[in-house]
């Protein structure tokens, strides 16, 4: 792998930077693999890199049976933050804000991480005190939190609707300013060939069809280009879980597909600095603008499961509604595009990266709408349960069981229904 | 948009309704065992493509409806009052089953 640097920005400058290698090759698959990862989202390719960096595992597969970030990878609004309160879900998620830190470092691409500041409207006392609460939670464990009163507010993010007619009168913020944004199609590149340059086989159109067993062990995977076999298989494919863990004929599992929408405007000039988060009332609206100016922004899922990847009306006019009464200056904003990813939806909305009734399967889903965030320490800690055989602590609690425990990781507190989770 | 033919009020648009989940759950006995319950609360067949699903009519006559629904295309193919006595009822009166009007107008 050539490196990315000024100076090798500059040398192939003299030939019209043309000499450039592919940024990663297209290899046929091999016969047989140490570990196989089906899913080439950012959480297959995150723990095909890591596989290779932080354990030396190098005979590598990652299939994929479109094009690399077809999914939700590069269907998401992009948000990173580490606001959470469970115990295990602010241990991951926390963990994960730190190596987006470091990651375009680490991967020697530019994955255009920026921190500027999650910060999460509320519009009455109890939602202050509450506000107040996360907060405090998260500074005891040496994470970042403020809250903004209204005069900060206004300072900050000068063009919400302040104004007397509001239905929903802003009182101030919590805000992470740790939290922002990063490109998601150059998380799945800049992992990509980096984890191509540890020798790891990126598959494209490569679909897996069949998973062939002997007793309770995976032998092979039959995919749209023959037949692979592996020591160890590892499922990441989000919306697409119940379909896969089905064709390896293991059932059920806590989890529905459903979809969410995301939705980009027209350019404009730089108008909001930071990721705007409004949820009060049954209106969910969140909210950055891109590079490029677009300002790119979403809400809550269509409400019923599905596997079609195209959005519904209403909730298009539900998100339209929510931006004219918060920035009502978007009101004659056009929008550019609109579509929609498959979410894996969880029973308590918190994810899976854990063993199976399977000895060299395991699986990594139930992302609901943050796998974005999620994506390094996801890789992270399932490349190291792959190795290992055994969940670090930190992801302990992140099995299939947790609920004949009676344990839910639920941030919501909304019961065991996958479309109240977000 | 997805128009469900409400057996009491007839076509209407889905966001009349609110979507309640798969009805093909059966929640067991109160004293069945509790990996049988787990079953039923947690786990999901999470089907990709035709499933049946309950919906209510919020926004009109508040009744609850078994719909028949492929999740991948989004068609229906059948509505059905949920409750089993009112079904019986209806089919008695109208003659039909519910499932043989299901075509979109
Ligand atoms: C509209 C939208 C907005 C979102 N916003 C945010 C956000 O702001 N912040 C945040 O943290 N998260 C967000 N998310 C969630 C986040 O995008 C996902 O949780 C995350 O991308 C899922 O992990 P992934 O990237 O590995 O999944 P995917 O990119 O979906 O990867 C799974 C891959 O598996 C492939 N696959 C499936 N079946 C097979 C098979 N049989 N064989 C081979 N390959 C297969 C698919 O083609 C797909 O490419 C959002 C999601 C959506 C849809
Ligand atoms: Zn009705």
């Amino acid at each position: 792998m050539k490196r990315y640097s000024a100076w090798n920005v500059f040398r192939n400058g003299l030939s019209d930077q043309k000499k450039w290698d592919r940024v990663w090759r297209d290899p046929d698959p091999k016969k047989s693999y140490d570990v196989v990862i089906i899913g080439g989202g950012l959480h297959g390719l995150a723990t095909a890199y890591y596989l290779a960096k932080n354990h030396g595992i190098k005979k590598v597969a990652v299939l994929e049976k479109g094009w690399l970030g077809g999914g939700n990878a590069g269907r998401n609004t992009t948000i990173v933050r580490s606001n959470y309160m469970m115990p295990d879900n602010r241990r991951f998620y926390e963990h994960s804000l730190k190596l987006w830190e470091n990651l375009s470092h680490d991967l020697n691409f530019n994955v255009m991480f920026s921190q500027r500041s999650h910060v999460s409207l509320f519009h009455s006392p109890a939602a202050r005190d509450a506000a107040a609460r996360r907060y405090n939670t998260m500074r005891v464990m040496n994470s970042d939190g403020e809250l903004w009163d209204l005069n900060r507010l206004k300072r900050e993010v000068p063009h919400l609707n302040y104004g007397p007619d509001a239905r929903f009168p802003i009182l101030g913020a919590a805000v992470q300013p740790r939290a922002g944004t990063a490109r998601h199609d150059a998380v799945a590149w800049g992992y990509a060939r980096a984890a191509d340059s540890y020798g790891v086989d990126i598959l494209q159109n490569c679909e897996a069809t069949g998973v062939t067993r002997a007793g309770n062990q995976v032998v092979s995977i039959e995919t749209s280009r023959g037949l692979i076999s592996t020591k160890k298989l590892g499922f990441a494919v989000a919306g697409n879980t119940s379909r896969l863990w089905r064709i390896a004929g293991l059932g059920r599992l806590p989890i529905e597909s459903h979809k969410l929408q995301a939705f980009v405007s027209e350019p404009l000039k730089p108008l909001l600095d930071q990721v705007l988060a409004f949820g009060v009332g049954g209106a969910h609206f969140y909210i950055s603008q891109s590079d490029k100016g677009g300002m790119v922004f979403g809400g809550d899922i269509d409400w019923y499961k599905s596997y079609a990847q195209r959005g519904n009306l209403p909730i298009v006019q539900d998100v339209a509604e929510c931006a004219m009464s918060i920035l009502p200056c978007l009101g004659r904003v056009r929008l550019l595009r609109h579509w929609a990813g498959i979410m894996d939806m969880s029973m308590d909305g918190s994810p899976f990266i854990c063993k199976t009734p399977l000895s060299n399967l395991y699986l990594n889903a139930g992302w609901n709408y943050g796998g974005f965030k999620a994506s390094p320490a996801s890789g992270w800690f399932f490349a190291d349960l792959i190795a290992n055989d055994q969940p670090d602590p930190i992801i302990a609690n992140y099995d299939l069981d947790r609920f004949s425990r009676g344990y839910n990781i639920d941030e919501r507190g909304a019961g065991p229904d996958p479309k109240l989770h977000g | 948009m997805i128009r469900i033919n409400c057996p009491f009020c007839g076509f209407r648009d889905h966001s009349e309704f609110t979507y309640g989940g798969d009805a093909s759950i059966v929640f067991p006995d109160l004293d069945a065992s509790s990996e049988a319950w787990i079953d039923a609360v947690f786990h999901r067949d999470n089907i990709d493509g035709v499933q049946r699903e309950t919906w209510h009519h919020v926004h009109g006559c508040r009744m609850w409806v078994v719909v028949t629904r492929d999740t991948v295309t989004h068609e229906i193919s059948a509505v059905e009052p949920a409750h089993q006595g009112i079904k019986l009822v209806l089919e008695a009166m109208t003659g039909l089953s519910s499932s043989d009007e299901d075509q979109q107008p």
